[in-house]
Order: C-alpha cells, then structure tokens, then sequence
C-alpha cells in the first residue's frame, strides 16, 4: 500500500483531491470484473485503454440530470421546494450539483443553463442579474475544481445567455465548459457572433452543430465532460477506448491489423466494456439507491457506453510509415483512415451492448481526446498539432469527414491570432461554412490567452506554471493539463488568421 | 481573358470587407503613396535581375530574360523584396480569373465573399469582370478595393457584377493629393458621387496623418460631393502606422488616439453614422 502512503504524504495535491485519490485507490484494492488474458495483454501494451476508471464501477461515468425537472419538482431528499425566484434557483441548483456523482465525482453537466435561468431574470436589471450570475458562477469555478464540467447555451437567443456570456468574458473562469448549441436557422447572428467574440477573450463557449447533433437519440441531448453528446436525463455509464497507434504497433503489417489485432482489440475491449455496465447495473446498486432515478432526474434506459478512439490519425501514419504519405495531407492516408474507422464503426454498430435501449443496445463511438501520459497519440481523428494544413478550409474540410461516424462528440479547437476579435462576422462564416459540411462542434481561444483548450477542457497556462513549480494547484485538471500540454506540444498549435 | 499580375491570393482575410473573404492583391499601382503600407506591391517587376543574387535558398532564377520564382523552394525570407530597388517583387504571377478562382474556390464555403486589392485592382478591369462573373455564379459577393483613379463609370459591366467598391479618400485638396501620392484626385472625386449615386460605395476610407492629410476638408468634400447618401456609408478612420513602410513617411509618427477620436467626433457631428477607426 505504498501508493497510499505516497498520496497521504503528497505535497502536490490539496485535501480534497487526496481524498478522491483515496477512494480511488480503495476501489481499486478489489477486483471484481471478469477479465481474459488476451484483453489484460491489450491492456498491457495500452492498444486498449479503460482510462482508469476504476476496479469496481459504483456510478456512471457521467450523469446528465433532468435539471428542468428538478427545478418543476423541487427535490424530496434535498429536501428543497422548486425554485420562485432566481436566488432559489441559484441556490438550489448550487446544491444538486453537489450530488450528483461523476467519475471524477463532480458534475460533469450543469444543464442548460440559459434557458434554466432565463424564466427567473424578467424583473431584474442586466446589472443585477450580472452580480448574481457572476457569484454563482465564480462559486462553480472554485468549488467543482475540475475542468471536465459542462454547461450548455442556445440555440436560441436569451438575454440569460447573453449575460451568461458577459459574465463569462469577466470573470475568467476555466470551469465550466460552456457550448453554445448553434444552428444558424434558429440562433441568431448576433448570438453567434457574441459567442464567439467572447471565446477570443476566454476560450468559451465552444460552438455546436446543433442541427447535426439533435437527433442523436430520440430524447434531448446535453454536452457534457470535454463535449460529449450524450442523452439528457441517464448519460454514460463508461467510456474505454482503443489507442489505435499503440494497436498499429502491434500489428506485423497492414493486413494483420485489419484481421487480426484491429477485430481483437474491437471484440475485447467491447466485452471488457459489458463487464463494467453489468457490474455497475447489476451489482453496485447505483440505479437502487441514488435519488436522482427514484425522483426521475436521470433513468437506466437513457445511459450510453462510449467506445473511444483515439490516435487515428498516428495509427495512420505508422501503418503507412516509409510510404511519406501522412494523415490530413495525402488522399491515400485518409482513405486509409476511413477504412479504419468504418471498420470500427461497423464492429460498434453490430455489436450487443447491455443496458443500452437508447442505442438500439450498441456502444457508441467517441473520438476520445487523449490522456496525461500519452506520447504521440493524436486526440481522436484531429490531424496532430503543428502538422496542421496550411489553409484552414482544408483543416476543416478534413475534419468533416472524419466527424461523421463519431455520434457521442468529436470537436477541433483553434488558435486565432489576435485580429480576429474584430470580425467576429468573419468567424461566424467559418463556423457556418464547417457546420455545413458536417462539422460537429468546434472551438477557439486567442494565441495570447492565459486560459487554453488542452483537448476539451480548459486551463490557465498560468495555473499550469504553478503545477511545475511543485505548488498546490486548486484544479485537478491542472495536473492532467501541464503534462499533456507539454507532451502535445499544444504551444505548437497553429495560429489562425482569419 | 485577360490575366492579371497576382502578387498573392490570402485564403482567408477579415480585414477586407465584411465578414470572413477571400483576398487578392493585384501587383502594380499607378500611384506612389508616401505611405504605401505594401510598397512591394507598387511596381511591375523590371528584371533587373538584383533579387536573383540576394536569394538564399535559390528559388530565383532568369529565364529568357525574365526572373522567374519557384514557389517550393521558396521560405518566404522576404529578402528579394527587401533588396528590390523599385519596390516590387519577384513572385507574382500572371493568373487568368479562372485560375484565381479556382483558388477562390478552394475556400467555399468558408467564405462570403471575395476583396480585390493590390496594387490597383482597377488597372485590370477585364480581369475584374471575368472573376466577378465567375464568383457571383458561385454566390460570393465581389468588392473592389480602390484608390478611385480609374474611370469606374466607362465600366458599366464590371459595375454591374461588384457588389461595392471599398473608395480611398487619401485628400481634398489637390495639392495635398499631389504631394502625398505623385497623382491626380479629380477622377477620385468623380468615383465617390458616380458609386454614390448608384449605390456601389461600400466603404470609404481616409489614412489620418496629422498636417500631411485635410482630413476635415475630406468629411466636407464628401458631404458636399454625395450628400445625405454620406450618412449610410461607412466610413473607416484608418490610423497612419509607419509599419512596412518604405516612401517618404517612413519615419513619421502615428496620431495620437485623442486625434483620432477627435476626427470621429468630428465625423459624427457632421452626420456620418458609421464611422469606425482602425
Ligand atoms: S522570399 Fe524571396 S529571397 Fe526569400 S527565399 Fe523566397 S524568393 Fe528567395
Ligand atoms: S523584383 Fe525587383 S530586384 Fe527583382 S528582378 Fe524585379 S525589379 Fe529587379
């Protein structure tokens, strides 16, 4: 139990996240999940990867509530009365959150938040709803001290969400994510252009195909985590994924990765995955005892396994390694690419998920974005940083079709030169142009920003400065962050001009 | 077709027109601006042949008299341009429309629009029409950014494919406009009531450097030349940087931001409604 030892006596990590590493390395100290050898030797070389979720699932991964629900009903065991005025609502909302678990055991989906708030501000001043907003928001940032929180906007046009967005340019926080849900016949111009002007100065919100990503399942969606769409009221129960250039590396040639290690990866990383949702429905008593499923917040049919990919785009490159062809620059490294990924689609697709009605009991894909500890590994099926196409159309033209057979979120994020904030016009173009052809949710940040996107989430660069020099850091992602921006070379990203 | 002298083609560019464009620049000017801030774009190339020697990686060379450029080899040093003693550059190339729009083209549909510039665009009218013909069928609205000096009313074809022309006011008085650009302005004064009246002045520009400029004189000559059509119009205080910078100019100081203020007060009280300073 040196591990334990060591996390007690850790400098470097405040109280709570002591804590939470605790309980981690305590579940972790049983091993209840059914594993075959051949799955352990994938996990082994890390050409499967269940991203430490734990030995013993005891909540989903993440949990989208009803948030509308509960602000009609009030909540029985939080003993609270539906909401009459904003500071109820506030309030209220400040203590579900608090209760409602997570693998990280934050939030990782505040709602959306616009439309939540906007019934409650018509007798208030844009002043007095700002104070207000500003103070709840400023409490989410320093008391869910994880990046991996999300909540949503739009798409339609509030004065909620306007000030939302004001507050936001303000106040500088990293947490939560925000995304503006944006579908040019709906949202407003304007709106999007705010969005996206505000994004220059604090790298949020993010912006997302809504009219591509609405009909995923057959109830409403959230984003939730980095930008994950997953069902509102349930969410997912567990998210693995396969690193495909570590599966690459496996592999003798082309043709023993598509029939022999790419199928086995696939088939055991689908049955590890069963493992964990039977465990976590049948066994954990999560779905027996947590109150939001008896007060109808969230239910075991609307919940999703997310199965990750990640690192298309080196896996491409080491299968075509001496060729000279690489990914995002040569037609034949791409169609090798969409081979790849249609033959994992194709696995997804077919294969039988437990407890998954809301996805016609399949898993689900999801470009996954990477880890701390990952070295060349490309976040999902972005083309990695600092190889990026000289003209940004073709980034996007790429990117549209390697979005299109990831459902449960996929997004590229930008650096912009600093101009850019003045024709925000000039942005929303782009967005608009890339959401025609099938780009599912994107997002910016200013060279110069102190708050960057490392993969989905959110850090201060300052914050990460910090976390090098050995000093307590308030968010957990800090210490995901520093690493991986240092290992990514993220500073390397490319600049855009408009 | 008849092709233009293309000095570069920025995929994506916001700051020429409204919303996200796709621009071109033009190669050669018949104007010698004090402060042209892309004093390389001014001149055709002469083939003198000094840059060849002044080229690092070997991407310059002459051919039956001519220097030519190889755009692979190229790492953009900026050092032909540097040594050019005309103020030009090697590397444009002669492009009909349709070669350019097949660039253009490449960004659809990330962009609204295309922004001719230069240089003077207008020194290539035919050209202009053929690419505007090309990029109207294509949906992309056509500007034209302009120091007014072409008759744009001998042009009634072109006219009727640009959707605006983005006008350089660069002074009133005639002396003035002498001295600050070698050329005439009457023909510019002619364009602004001529794109007034047909409703094809997008934008109106005036570079403001103190004692150099009349810029006062120019909101007064506006307003007398197009009248109540001048409320509507935006008009763009543009901030005199030496930035680039090669002519006289070079070392003259930029106005201070009170100045510039001062003008948009100015320009305001005078009844001009959307005055922005860059
Ligand atoms: S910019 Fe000019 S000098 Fe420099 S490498 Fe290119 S052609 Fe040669
Ligand atoms: S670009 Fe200038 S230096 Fe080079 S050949 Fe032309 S005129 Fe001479």
């Amino acid at each position: 139990m040196t591990d334990v030892l060591d996390l007690i006596k850790s400098r470097k990590l405040a109280y709570e996240q002591k804590v939470l590493s605790l309980a981690h390395a305590a579940e972790n100290s049983v091993d209840v999940l059914h594993i075959p050898e051949k799955t352990k030797y994938y996990f082994e070389k890390n050409a499967i990867d269940h991203l430490f979720e734990g030995n013993a699932p005891y909540r989903p991964r993440y949990i989208l509530p009803d948030y509308d629900k509960f602000i009609e009903n009030g909540s029985e065991f939080l003993q609270l009365d539906p909401p009459k005025d904003l500071d109820e609502l506030l309030n209220s909302l400040m203590i579900l959150y608090r209760h409602v678990p997570s693998i990280t055991s934050f939030p990782v989906y505040l709602g959306n938040l616009d439309k939540m708030i906007e019934p409650f501000i018509a007798e208030y001043s844009d002043d007095e709803v700002r104070k207000k907003l500003k103070l709840f928001l400023n409490y989410l940032d320093r008391t869910i001290t994880d990046s991996f929180c999300h909540a949503n906007l739009g798409p339609e046009y509030t004065r909620a969400g306007r000030l939302i967005l004001e507050v936001e340019k303000e106040v500088q926080n990293a947490i939560p994510n925000l995304t503006l849900k944006y579908n040019p016949d709906i949202t407003p111009d304007e709106m999007g252009e705010l969005a996206l002007n505000t994004s220059l100065f604090c790298a949020n919100p993010a912006i997302c195909n809504h009219k591509l990503n609405k009909d995923t399942y057959c109830c409403d969606y959230g984003i939730a985590s980095c930008y994950n769409i997953l069902p509102l009221g349930g969410g997912a129960y567990t998210l693995s994924r396969i690193v495909l250039p570590k599966a690459a590396k496996l592999a003798k040639n082309i043709d023993d990765f598509f029939h022999t290690i790419l199928p086995d990866c696939l088939q055991s990383m689908g049955d590890y995955m069963n493992e964990r949702v039977s465990f976590l429905v049948e066994e954990s008593g999560f779905f027996e005892s947590s109150f939001l499923v008896k007060e109808g917040l969230i239910d075991k049919d609307k919940f999703v396994g997310m199965f990750g990919i990640v690192g298309l785009a080196d896996c491409t490159n080491i299968l075509l390694e001496g060729t000279g062809k690489r990914y995002g620059h040569d037609a034949d490294a791409d169609d090798l690419a969409d081979k790849i990924m249609h033959t994992i689609s194709d696995f997804v697709t077919s294969f039988p998920a437990k407890y998954s009605p809301i996805a016609e009991d399949h898993f689900m894909l999801h470009a996954q974005v990477g880890m701390d500890y990952d070295k060349d590994v490309t976040a999902g099926v972005r083309i990695p940083v600092g190889d990026e196409p000289e003209n940004i159309s073709d980034h996007l033209r790429h990117s549209a079709r390697f979005h299109e057979l990831i459902p449960t979120g996929c997004s590229d994020i930008f650096s912009m030169e600093t101009t850019a904030r003045n024709n925000p016009a000039a942005m929303l173009d782009i967005v608009k142009g890339a959401f025609s052809l099938g780009v599912k949710y994107i997002s910016f940040y200013e060279e110069n920003s102190d708050l960057v996107r490392i993969t989905g989430y959110l850090v201060k660069k300052s914050e990460m400065e910090k976390y090098r020099n050995d000093q307590v850091v308030l968010q957990n992602t800090t210490q995901l962050g520093a690493p991986n921006y240092d290992s990514n070379k993220l500073d390397q990203r490319k600049v855009r001009g408009v | 077709m008849k092709p233009a002298l293309i000095h570069k083609i920025i995929p994506h560019s916001i700051v020429d027109g409204p919303g996200n464009r796709t621009s071109i620049f033009v190669q050669g000017c018949n104007l010698k601006c004090a402060y042209c801030h892309n004093p390389e774009t001014q001149q055709v190339c002469s083939n003198c042949g000094i840059c060849v020697e002044k080229c690092p990686t070997g991407s310059l060379y002459f051919e039956n008299g001519e220097v030519l450029w190889e755009e692979e080899k190229c790492d953009s040093c900026g050092s032909c341009i540097q040594h050019c003693p005309y103020h030009s550059s090697p590397k444009p190339k002669w492009m009909t429309a349709e070669e350019v729009f097949k660039e253009v083209e490449k960004n659809i549909p990330f962009i609204r629009g295309i922004t001719v510039s230069g240089g003077e665009c207008t020194l290539y009218p035919e050209f202009l029409q053929e690419l505007f013909i090309l990029a109207q069928k294509a949906q992309l609205s056509c500007l034209i950014d302009s120091n007014g000096t072409t008759d744009l009313s001998q042009y009634p074809k072109l006219m009727e494919v640009c959707s605006g022309v983005m006008l350089d006011v660069k002074a009133w008085d005639r002396k003035k406009f002498k001295r600050l650009t070698g050329g005439e302005n009457e023909m510019v004064k002619k364009n602004l009531k001529f794109l007034a009246h047909t409703n094809k002045l997008e934008e109106m520009r005036i570079v403001c450097i103190p004692g150099e400029v009349d810029v006062e004189d120019i909101l007064e000559g506006i307003k007398t030349t197009i009248g109540d059509k001048s409320r509507n119009i935006k008009l763009k205080l543009i901030k005199f940087r030496n930035h680039g910078v090669k002519g006289r100019l070079k070392n003259t100081n930029s106005p201070s931001d009170e100045y510039m203020k001062d003008i948009q007060r100015k320009a305001l009280e005078m009844g001009f409604q959307h005055v922005n300073i860059t």
